[in-house]
């Protein structure tokens, strides 16, 4: 009857069928097995992060069931693809699979273009009505997202072959975050996507994460900027690994709400109204993303102050980058506010937030480019 | 509130200002920069450190005080909130929720009723009141305490902010309790009034230590002068290193500092500090913040460009210092500022003394990649004539292989601000100076001019006639005349000045040969002058020729009586430490903490409330929520659906 499924509160241990109990069990397996192998050589910070991660997505995993196959899909063809050079970098060029698939420049390759590809089909379900042009626009979304952490790992590793002291976690210059903004940009969008049941969106955020596509082709291109660099002294500090990804989280998610903002914009004007979700939606949609992403970047910026206590003699300098990150903050801090305590709805949040995603990209890049100060990690 | 936002406002604003225009540079820059009068005006400002100009911090202060009143004034209200289920809601006023639905039941639903908000994680009150009973219900309360919770973290980041900032110090200057030390002068001469205490509260300053010294007080660095702050310990470093990748790029910077015993002298911790990894001792923080060249002693190779003769005179200095050097009657002082051991990027150098470990830049993807390598030392000085003038002068203690020739490089400039100029030394067939100084000597020697025309017409008009031979020698004395003057510049104006337009080109094809082949003589000559053997008639020694005759014509434009050649060296490095004293920090994490925790909450748990109404053959069923969400609107609908299947089945 009825009342048994109603009563019971759903509560998520209570649903997890056998493949979340797998799923969770080679998780631990793995990270157990990683700590018998190179326990010895860890410090109790990537103990905790060794542990620390195979708890949190066993629940994302659980939370949001694609992120199982994703992870294995990634876990296996990483492990391939490192089994796959034997030690030895130049097999890069040499052994058929790296060459054409899981080296770290090839598998971003592909990256970059099955992005490309997923934007164009987005655009081709959209404007034809084609829910199957839209499943391939997902599909091919993944593959990407596969792809670039793949792309991530493997060259986590080959900055370990070069040498064992320039190896380091790849996400040190503005080559490397940019793909870490694609990944996670894609992965929050295909969050939303699947949890509204709405392809709709993709048409409108794939195209940000082309853009990052873009600026990366051309700096591997034009700058050869692809190559790993070693870390310098003041990057060299285990607060990186967390606080660059916990930025990137907010700035992927601040993409996006700029990009369903615009999505917003143009259903308000009735542009495209029919075949965009309803207004309500892209702004929940919006808010979502704005909230996730505010409290990553508080954290983040927490994160960073703690580091540069650290590492340049205070919590805070106001090193024209943490001036911009408190721009930011507050930027965002009053879009809530706003919406929250006053309660303002509409064509005025989403023209801030798209304003929002200009101030984002001045923190990010513009920082760097004209304004002298520490925190200058990547020039172009 | 409006108030307040235009605050934010002209914070935002202010800040932003702050990252346009570097701060706390020194203020000679910023006259250069922008010129007395607005230097004065955004002096007056106090732009060139905006943070912590009094405008600011007051801002800052009345933003915290109004936040604090905010939640002084909304906390009891907000914790009743939290606490109360509103269980006085009426029938009436159910009626008028938004969010409202009623269904028809028989029977006594209530228990069946209360599982179900058990079941939903909702906890409620019931209501009794003759024949009816409210079930108050509610889920999230604890989304208030988010607002609690940030609001008060901000109130928190900004004290322990204010703690670590120098306002007790602005006070006591406001007050001319302590005052601005401009003036250069040693450490120990600066006066008890412009001296901090070693119980100083806060502070944050930077020292340089050379390697094989000590100090025991660290220099703020404050507008347009400076304070000392004595430390309750002494600081000796005893070697600063730095590590390179295979590469070439850094990998470490590291101090060996000892901490003594400011009194008796004693060690009393040994310990290796390194960037991201810097040592508290005793509540001061000492961080690895920059490093530079601590005096390092230099052995130099004079050579004389007023006397051209062939062998150097020896000059000794280090760096940080200055010597004496006497041209016939004038004075010129030397003033070494830096020595690097190595270059590794490109030529043309980079002129910041002071190297900031701190850096991030070389995380840069593009960096670095031109032609990396080691092109060996070079150093650095001013050469100061009587009148003050000084030009600034680096040069590159090994010869670097330019187009399959060896040069010695030398940067010259004129302003802190521009770059070097290179001007390059070339080596004689034997790799030496000596053979293009003893070139220079002869070419500038008019004595010889005479023998050299001789010897040059000779060598190109032997047999023809006297007459055509003296003549070529006359030109040939007049063209080396010239160019012993000034160089290209005043062949070029003689030639632009006294021959017809239509043969100019050709003359000064002529007079280029005459110079480059009568320079071959002066070199024969200067070399049988020094008892060597004369030149070799081959492309290398025309090389040598034609890049001397182009060195000698730049050294009119070099600036100085001398070229100093490096010869040898001793380092001395010198880390610049940075020690800090911020008790506020705890504060500022804590505070940190908890904002993050309230960020989460407010966002992340969702207040909603729930009313039921049960009456004989009736359930009125309300909700609301203090954010109206899309989640809220569909949670309504499900239990609305819920309810209904709910009632039905009983």
């Amino acid at each position: 009857m009825l009342l048994t499924q109603t009563m019971p509160r759903p509560a998520l241990i209570r649903q997890l069928d056998v493949f979340d109990w797998l799923f969770a069990a080679l998780l631990w397996g793995g990270a157990i097995y990683a700590f018998n192998l190179y326990g010895a050589h860890m410090d109790s910070y990537e103990k905790g992060f060794l542990f620390g991660f195979a708890a949190i997505f066993s629940a994302l995993g659980w939370a949001w069931k694609p992120i199982r196959l994703l992870l294995l899909t990634v876990a296996i063809f990483s492990l391939l693809g490192i089994a796959d050079y034997h030690g030895n970098l130049a097999r890069a060029q040499s052994s058929f699979f790296l060459k054409y698939f899981l080296a770290s420049q090839t598998a971003i390759m592909w990256m970059s273009v099955l992005f490309v590809l997923a934007t164009l089909t987005y655009w081709i379900g959209f404007a034809a009505r084609s829910e199957f042009a839209e499943k391939v626009g997902s599909a091919l979304t993944w593959s990407a997202l596969t792809m670039g952490i793949i792309g991530l790992l493997v060259r986590w590793y080959e900055s370990y072959l070069i040498s064992p002291d320039v190896g380091h976690i790849p996400i040190s210059n503005l080559y490397e975050v940019f793909i870490l903004f694609s990944i996670i940009t894609a992965l929050l969008y295909l969050y939303y996507e699947n949890r509204y049941a709405n392809r709709q969106m993709g048409a409108f955020v794939l195209p940000v994460i082309s853009a990052a596509v873009g600026f990366l082709l051309w700096y591997t291109f034009d700058r050869q900027a692809q190559n790993i660099q070693p870390l310098v002294p003041a990057l060299q500090s285990y607060w990186m690994k967390i606080h660059v990804p916990a930025n990137f989280i907010g700035y992927g998610s601040f993409s996006l709400a700029a990009m369903v903002g615009v999505a917003y914009l143009l259903a308000d004007k009735g542009i495209l109204a029919s075949r965009l979700p309803k207004l309500e939606v892209l702004d929940d949609v919006m808010y979502k993303s704005i909230a996730v992403g505010f409290g990553f970047f508080t954290v983040a910026t927490i994160l960073g102050a703690l580091w540069a206590a650290e590492a340049w003699g205070g919590y805070w300098s106001w090193d024209p980058k943490e001036t911009w990150a408190l721009i930011v903050w507050l930027n965002y801090a009053a879009w809530l506010h706003i919406r929250l305590v006053k309660g303002l709805r509409g064509p005025l949040l989403a023209w801030w937030a798209v304003v929002g995603l200009f101030v984002t990209i001045f923190a990010f890049l513009g920082v760097n480019m004209f304004l002298s100060g520490l925190h200058s990690y990547g020039t172009l | 509130m409006r108030f307040a936002i235009s605050l934010f406002t002209v914070l935002a604003i202010a800040s932003i200002i702050g990252t346009v225009l570097k701060q706390n540079e020194p203020y000679a820059d910023y006259i250069i920069q922008f010129g007395q009068y607005w230097f004065t005006v955004f002096a007056w400002l106090g732009l060139y450190d905006v943070y912590r100009t009094p405008w600011f911090v007051i801002i800052l202060a009345f933003l915290v005080l109004s936040t604090s009143t905010c939640i002084y004034r909304n906390m009891p209200s907000m914790l009743r909130e939290i606490r109360s289920y509103r269980e006085q809601a009426t029938e009436q006023s159910l009626r008028h929720f938004h969010h409202y639905a009623e269904f028809a039941t028989h029977g006594n639903p209530l228990n069946l009723l209360m599982r179900y908000l058990d079941a939903q994680g909702y906890r409620y009150k019931q209501v009794h009141n003759n024949d009816t009973v409210l079930l108050a219900a509610k889920r999230g309360s604890a989304n208030r305490l988010g607002y609690l919770f940030t609001h008060s973290a901000i109130v928190l980041i900004c004290i322990g902010g204010l703690l670590d900032s120098n306002l007790p110090l602005k006070i006591e200057q406001a007050f001319g309790i302590k005052r601005l030390e401009t003036r250069d002068i040693p450490e120990s001469q600066v006066p008890a009034v412009s001296r901090l205490s070693p119980d100083n509260l806060s502070f944050r300053g930077n020292v340089t230590i050379p390697e094989g010294t000590s100090a025991d007080v660290v220099f703020l660095n404050i507008a347009d002068g400076y304070m000392v702050q004595d430390l309750p310990f002494r600081i000796a470093l005893n070697k600063f290193h730095i590590e390179h990748y295979s590469t070439g790029q850094p990998k470490a910077f590291a101090s060996d500092i000892v901490i003594l015993d400011k009194t008796t002298g004693l060690p009393l911790l040994a310990h290796t500090i390194t960037v991201n990894h810097p040592l508290t001792y005793d509540g001061i923080a000492i961080y690895q913040a920059s490093f530079g060249d601590g005096g390092t002693h230099l052995n130099m190779d004079g050579w004389n460009l007023f006397a051209h003769s062939g062998t150097p005179f020896p000059v000794t200095g280090a760096v940080h210092d200055k010597t004496e050097l006497a041209a016939g009657n004038t004075r010129y002082t030397i003033e070494f500022t830096d020595f690097r051991p190595f270059n590794i990027e490109n030529l043309g150098g980079n002129d910041t003394p002071q190297h900031d470990t701190r850096a991030v830049l070389g995380g840069n993807a593009v960096a670095d990649k031109k032609n990396l390598h080691n092109v060996g030392p070079s150093f650095q000085y001013k050469i100061r004539d009587p009148e003050g003038q000084a030009h600034e002068y680096s040069n590159y203690m090994l010869p670097i292989l330019i187009d399959g020739r060896w040069y010695l490089l030398s940067g010259m400039r004129d302003a802190p601000n521009e770059a070097f100029r290179y001007i390059r030394f070339p080596l004689d067939p034997e790799r030496t100076l000596a053979g293009f100084m003893r070139l220079r000597g002869a070419m500038l020697d008019p004595a010889l001019f005479p023998e050299i025309a001789q010897r040059f017409t000779r060598s190109v008009l032997h047999g023809s006639d006297v007459d055509a031979q003296a003549k070529l020698a006359d030109s040939t004395v007049k063209v080396l005349e010239m160019f012993s003057k000034g160089g290209y510049k005043t062949l070029s104006n003689f030639i632009e000045t006294k021959i017809p337009a239509a043969q100019r080109d050709e003359a000064a094809q002529t007079y280029l040969k005459i110079l480059e082949l009568s320079a071959f003589e002066a070199y024969g000559i200067a070399q049988q002058q020094a008892h060597l053997p004369p030149p070799k008639q081959d492309d290398e020694t025309g090389w040598f020729i034609r890049d001397s005759l182009n060195t000698i014509n730049d050294i009119f434009f070099y600036g100085a009586p001398v070229y100093l050649q490096l010869a040898t060296y001793d380092e001395v490095q010198a880390s610049g430490l940075q020690l800090t004293r911020s008790p506020g920090e705890f504060i500022v994490f804590g505070g940190s903490g908890l904002l993050v925790l309230g960020v989460f909450t407010m966002f992340f748990v969702r207040e909603r409330r729930l009313w039921l109404l049960i009456k004989p053959n009736q359930v009125l069923f309300a909700m609301s929520s203090n954010r109206k969400t899309l989640d809220f609107e569909n949670e309504f609908l499900l239990r609305k659906q819920h309810l209904a299947e709910i009632l039905k089945e009983n």
